[in-house]
């Protein structure tokens, strides 16, 4: 159960993530390099505008591109009720979006 | 190739209409003996209540699908030779995603319903006093549109399909494939309309491109390509820089 706006969104959100994910992977592993700390993370994050964007944007199209794949698959799967479905994909897309910007707000502000 | 004096056994998944039972039946085997020989054999001469479909015998109609030792196949294009092992048995079962009537017989309403769902007929734009178009078989179009006419409805391809399977609303490969053709062929003026058909929740972006379909196919077409061609154009449409599908 899913239409073209959807199908649509979830690729253009899988497209903007490549970047991202790629960023991240090569980021983890040259940073573990010679041992990973919190004060490393934490200096390498706190006040930094760029990382907040980026791993910002990166919560909001995970979130979104995850929700709709939730649909799809809870309809297949679980759920023959498109509404039920819908309003849980909604819910979860809420409370990735909640959870992801205040892991953000933590490396960047706190 | 078996002599004639050996037995082939047959089980078959039936349905009175009311409750689902199994019927195991001993049949003679013969050279070159076709899946569909065995079921007349067996409603011939061991239970005539035994209901399944069949028109032409050689493959053209489309009636006689069936499951085949779980593979959906037109059981008169089938030897049994090819289906079955020395000594195994041959299990025959009506085909998936369509309610059955009785037996081996099923209701493919719901199958020819989605094919005018998806806008699977042809929209003229012109009345028998205009001029016939010319057009050439070498036109780009017409090339996609050639590559998946030669569908005959036998309803291989949806029973075949895990989607619909898992999502009874599901239009299907079969009308998809035929929106496919109809949106490729010049002369047809319903575009607009069935692209908006087909992508609608039901439509073809719930395709997992597993290719079941295609896989399948008796005639050899490739419905999970059209439905992926499909994606393309509607998806083509609605961003605001491409309209066009090349």
């Amino acid at each position: 159960m899913i239409d073209a706006r959807l199908y649509l969104l979830q690729r253009l959100t899988a497209i903007a993530m490549l970047p991202l994910i790629a960023t991240h992977l090569i980021l983890m592993i040259v940073a573990i390099n010679g041992g990973l700390t919190a004060e490393e993370i934490l200096g390498r994050t706190q006040g930094s505008v760029g990382w907040a964007l980026f791993y910002g944007s990166f919560v909001i199209f995970a979130a979104i591109h995850g929700a709709i794949g939730f649909r799809t698959i809870a309809y297949e799967w679980l759920i023959p009720n498109i509404r039920i479905c819908s309003v849980a994909s909604f819910g979860l897309l809420i409370v990735l979006i909640g959870l992801g910007l205040r892991a953000v707000y933590a490396v960047i502000v706190l | 190739m078996k002599t004639k004096d050996q037995t082939l056994t047959v089980s078959i998944d039936r349905f009175d209409g009311t409750s689902h039972y199994q019927t195991t039946h001993d049949v003679p085997t013969r050279d070159n003996q076709t899946v569909l020989d065995v079921v007349t054999w067996i409603q011939q001469h061991d239970d005539p209540t035994l209901s399944y479909r069949f028109a032409c015998r050689v493959g053209m109609c489309g009636s006689c699908a069936m499951n085949i030792n779980g593979e959906p196949k037109w059981s008169c294009r089938t030897h049994v030779s090819k289906v079955v092992d020395a000594g195994s048995a041959l299990r025959i079962s009506p085909l998936r995603n369509m309610p059955i009537l009785r037996d081996l017989s099923v209701d493919m309403t719901p199958f020819f319903d989605k094919w005018t769902q998806a806008v699977g007929y042809f929209v003229p734009t012109q009345t028998k006093d205009d001029p016939l178009p010319a057009i050439k078989s070498d036109d780009r179009d017409r090339a996609k549109a050639n590559q998946s006419i030669e569908c005959i409805n036998c309803g291989i391809c949806y029973s075949a399909c895990d989607v619909v399977a898992a999502n009874d609303a599901y239009l299907g490969p079969a009308a998809l494939n035929r929106a496919w053709t109809l949106v490729n062929d010049e002369r047809d003026g319903g575009a607009k309309e069935r692209l908006e058909a087909v992508s609608s929740d039901a439509g073809c972006h719930n395709c997992h491109s597993q290719h079941g379909c295609s896989t399948y196919c008796p005639n050899l077409l490739a419905p999970a390509t059209s439905i992926a061609g499909l994606k393309r154009q509607t998806l083509l449409n609605l961003l605001p820089w491409g309209s066009h599908d090349d």
